[in-house]
């Protein structure tokens, strides 16, 4: 299994834009956030976490460009999380 | 594949590094040495919970005060399954035999990070002297049994938070151990050894690798929060302020059933290699052997609630957490099937290694059957906290992990040590060891079927025959265990000579001296055939 | 007899095992997401009220201040691999003057609750009623363990500024830069979902 990122090295620009992108979502999450939208209003919040942590693991942390078998590892291990959480509320919202 | 029998090199156990006497060993970064030291630590570990168990049914042979106080029975249960669950069997197979021969089976020098696996030695050492502590310092040993239950952990005056801690410690040692091995295993399997060619033992190292990674953060984090409670009373566990006991075990229990798959797991796989050895055959249905091995990995993580069935959860939970129990009873079953169509029509060789794998599948399935007794909802309503839960966990566990552990020591004593142990006395500690089993937890079934409740110092007259029964089982089974290690350690000095492959075993190990050299292998092996090559 | 004089180094398998390091920390995390969720679900209304008393306004610099930490140590790596070790240095020292104002900030917070008696424990905090008392239980805690592991990232980055400034971390071997660097980008994902769940929540 060769190194995949042996001759890509990622340019400056692309983590400025990055940032910047995640500095807006933030921004946005927190401007949804004042409007009262009930359940949705942390739906939202957590929804934007989501997708600023995708842009964190896919090109700060490089996964996008790493062998598959990372990928599939951290998919696996939110989809195990959220699943323990899941089954746990199984047992505190039908009490 | 070449066979490279004769050796220039030193063994690992004569070579001469760095460092001189103890120092050569705890100092070693060699994972066949760590191996040794785990070895060390945890028969040392197992006498001390073996002996506090035998005490325990020396109280249990009459009703009322026998030997002790009703205080010290509950210390002396508690530090029982602290030492068994946390300090053997769960390190058990993966820090011995993984450690051992993991690189060995895949045809690799050493783990991945040698350095961080002599660390987690270290951190098991450190867990183990806390747990020590816990017992001789503060107001008293904890006495709350080895699941810490919210309310009453933060409330006794029991020496809580060095045992929590110890537990804790415990668990970085358990983690990374998994960690090195799933890393090892993905980037130093020989050339030519692809996931499909890799024997079973290593694949059941595998999948309990990603539960040690994975489950034990949670523990990890349940005890820290056990000890902010006692510290800082954040109550989160804490009813008046809030909180709600039944998180807590839901927390501890996503961790502690897991964790029966660590101990579990790796001896699946020890099992599978000495069946096919001794049968002189391929394990049957190779590719479901591994399939199930990582089923049962997964799906353990779903099954928790089974422990909670009483605790007060919702009917939904209720329903949930049964069903995915009997769920991953199946793919333990295909495995016990697999074992029996491996003998089936094979060259059987009766020696120790396969008596242990034959008890092993008789009382893995026991314990097994009783599983699915406690995983129904309505009979789990009779028998939770009764003796009938002592007895399915010690047939599975002790059984299961036990006996695997017992077999592997024989299986692969030529190997590690370089000569073969007096086969008579190893048969006849075998005996005694399986009659005691049998005696001392076979009577639990009826007793907690009958009522008799667990952690409980005294007890009801109707429960008298049973009891004496089952700790005269002790007894015997305490003689076998003793005849069994003390006949491994006479053989270091009797024992004859042993060539690098006794059994006729398929395995990479079994291609290179016995005892090992210090790099394993002279040249990488390349590995052109399917494991289990028997003609 | 097998040549040891060459050591064999396999960056992929220490980036891996990284890689798994960083799962059990979000297991780790994880299980305080569980007391989350279940506490939140069995106290909204308390949750939403007490999410109140925190500030925004420090919640929001403080999470644009991880996120910027996080793109400059993700760019010493490309410093690091063009040779540019001056530029490394730099950015690794704006990476950790970031994080010691991340912690500041949190100081500065917490001390404002503490000062109002507001912490684990607490008498006043008991008599505020169950759902405030497991709300602040969950931001002390899980706020302060993600602060330890901000100390402990901050640790890291100064040995591997040390190293690089050694030229042991140099644009043939910098397996270990990038190792820090996912390092402290999981610890600025764990706080990418502390910020919406303890601040906006209201």
């Amino acid at each position: 299994m060769e190194n995949p990122e042996k001759d890509h090295i990622i340019p400056y620009r692309t983590f400025l834009y990055v940032l910047a992108i995640l500095i807006l979502l933030t921004l946005t999450s927190v401007a949804l956030t004042q409007i009262y939208l009930g359940v949705l209003t942390v739906a939202t919040a957590l929804v934007i976490a989501a997708v600023k942590s995708s842009f964190v693991l896919r090109i700060f942390m490089h996964l996008r460009f790493e062998s598959r078998v990372i990928t599939v590892m951290v998919t696996l291990v939110v989809l195990l999380i959220s699943a323990v959480i899941i089954i746990t509320l199984l047992d505190y919202s039908f009490r | 594949m070449s066979t490279q029998t004769i050796s220039i090199e030193p063994s690992y156990l004569d070579h001469q590094g760095k460092y001189r006497g103890i120092f050569a060993w705890i100092f070693s970064t060699d994972h066949k040495r760590i191996g040794m030291l785990y070895l060390f630590s945890i028969l040392t570990l197992f006498a001390t919970g073996a002996t506090l168990g035998l005490l325990m049914k020396f109280e249990l042979i009459a009703p009322g005060k026998t030997i002790m106080e009703a205080q010290t029975y509950n210390a002396f249960f508690t530090l029982h399954g602290i030492i068994m669950i946390f300090t053997v069997v769960i390190p058990g197979l993966p820090a011995v035999f993984g450690n051992f021969l993991l690189p060995i089976m895949i045809g690799a020098k050493d783990v991945a990070f040698p350095k961080l696996n002599l660390l987690s030695w270290y951190f098991y050492v450190t867990g183990v002297t806390l747990v020590i502590i816990s017992q001789f310092t503060g107001q008293g040993p904890p006495d709350t049994g080895w699941t810490f239950y919210a309310p009453y952990s933060f409330r006794t005056a029991g020496n809580m938070l060095p045992a929590v801690f110890g537990a804790f410690v415990l668990g970085f040692s358990s983690v990374l151990t998994g960690l090195n091995f799933l890393v090892t295993i993905h980037r130093m399997r020989a050339p030519g050894m692809t996931w499909l060619k890799m024997p079973l033992f290593p694949w059941t190292l595998y999948a309990t690798g990603w539960v040690q990674l994975l489950a034990t953060p949670i523990i990890g984090i349940t005890l820290l929060l056990v000890a902010a409670e006692r510290v800082l009373n954040i109550g989160f566990f804490d009813p008046t302020l809030g909180g709600d006991p039944i998180l807590y075990q839901h927390l501890f229990w996503t961790y502690s059933h897991p964790a029966v798959y660590i101990m579990i797991l790796p001896a699946m796989g020890a099992i599978s290699e000495i069946i096919s050895t001794f049968s002189h055959k391929p394990v049957f249905g190779y590719k479901f052997m591994v399939a199930s091995a990582l089923a049962i990995a997964f799906v353990g993580y779903f099954v928790w609630g089974h422990h909670m069935f009483t605790s007060g959860m919702s009917g939904t939970a209720l329903y949930t957490f049964s069903l995915l129990t009997f769920l991953v009873a199946i793919p333990s079953a295909i495995k016990v099937f697999n074992w029996i169509a491996t003998m089936h029509k094979g060259s059987i060789d009766l020696q120790t290694p396969f008596y242990w794998a034959m008890g092993f599948v008789f009382v893995f399935m026991i314990g097994g059957f009783s599983g699915l007794v406690l995983g129904s909802l309505t009979t789990n309503v009779h028998l939770h906290n009764t003796h009938f839960v002592l007895a399915h966990f010690h047939f599975i566990v002790f059984g299961g992990t036990g006996f695997a552990f017992f077999g592997a020591m024989h299986y692969w004593y030529p190997k590690i040590t370089g000569r073969m142990y007096d086969t008579r006395w190893a048969n006849i500690g075998l005996l005694l060891f399986f009659t005691g089993f049998i005696g001392l937890y076979g009577p639990m079934f009826y007793l907690g079927a009958m009522g008799m409740p667990r952690r409980y110092f005294d007890y009801d007259a109707i429960f008298h025959g049973g009891n004496i029964l089952s700790s005269m089982g002790s007894w015997v089974l305490y003689s076998g265990a003793a005849i069994i290690i003390i006949n491994l350690f006479a053989s270091l000095k009797t024992g004859i000579k042993a060539p690098a492959n006794p059994w006729g075993g398929k395995t990479l190990e079994w291609t290179i001296p016995s005892p090992p050299p210090v790099e394993n292998f002279l040249e990488q092996p390349v590995i052109t055939g399917k494991p289990y090559d028997y003609k | 007899m097998i040549a040891t004089a060459e050591i064999h180094r396999d960056d992929q398998a220490s980036k891996l095992g990284m890689w798994l390091f960083l799962f059990t920390e979000m297991l780790l995390f994880g299980g305080l997401f569980i007391v989350y969720s279940v506490y939140r679900y069995r106290n909204a209304d308390a949750f939403h009220l007490a999410s109140e008393e925190l500030s925004v306004l420090i919640g929001t610099i403080n999470t644009i201040i991880l996120l910027i930490s996080s793109a400059t140590i993700a760019m010493s790596v490309t410093a690091i691999r063009k040779k540019d070790k001056k530029v490394a240095l730099m950015l690794l020292g704006a990476t950790t003057i970031l994080g010691i104002i991340f912690l500041v900030n949190k100081y500065f917070e917490w001390g404002e609750h503490i000062t109002e008696h507001i912490y684990p424990g607490s008498s006043v905090l008991s008599l505020r009623g169950q759902g405030d008392v497991l709300f602040y239980g969950l931001y002390y805690f899980m706020t302060g363990l993600h602060a330890l592991h901000i100390i402990i990232g901050l640790v890291f980055i100064g040995f591997v500024t040390v190293f690089i400034s050694k030229d042991r971390i140099n644009s043939g071997k910098f397996v270990m830069l990038e190792n820090c660097g996912l390092y402290w980008h999981l610890v600025d994902m764990i706080w990418i979902f502390l910020f919406p769940l303890f601040y906006l929540i209201t």
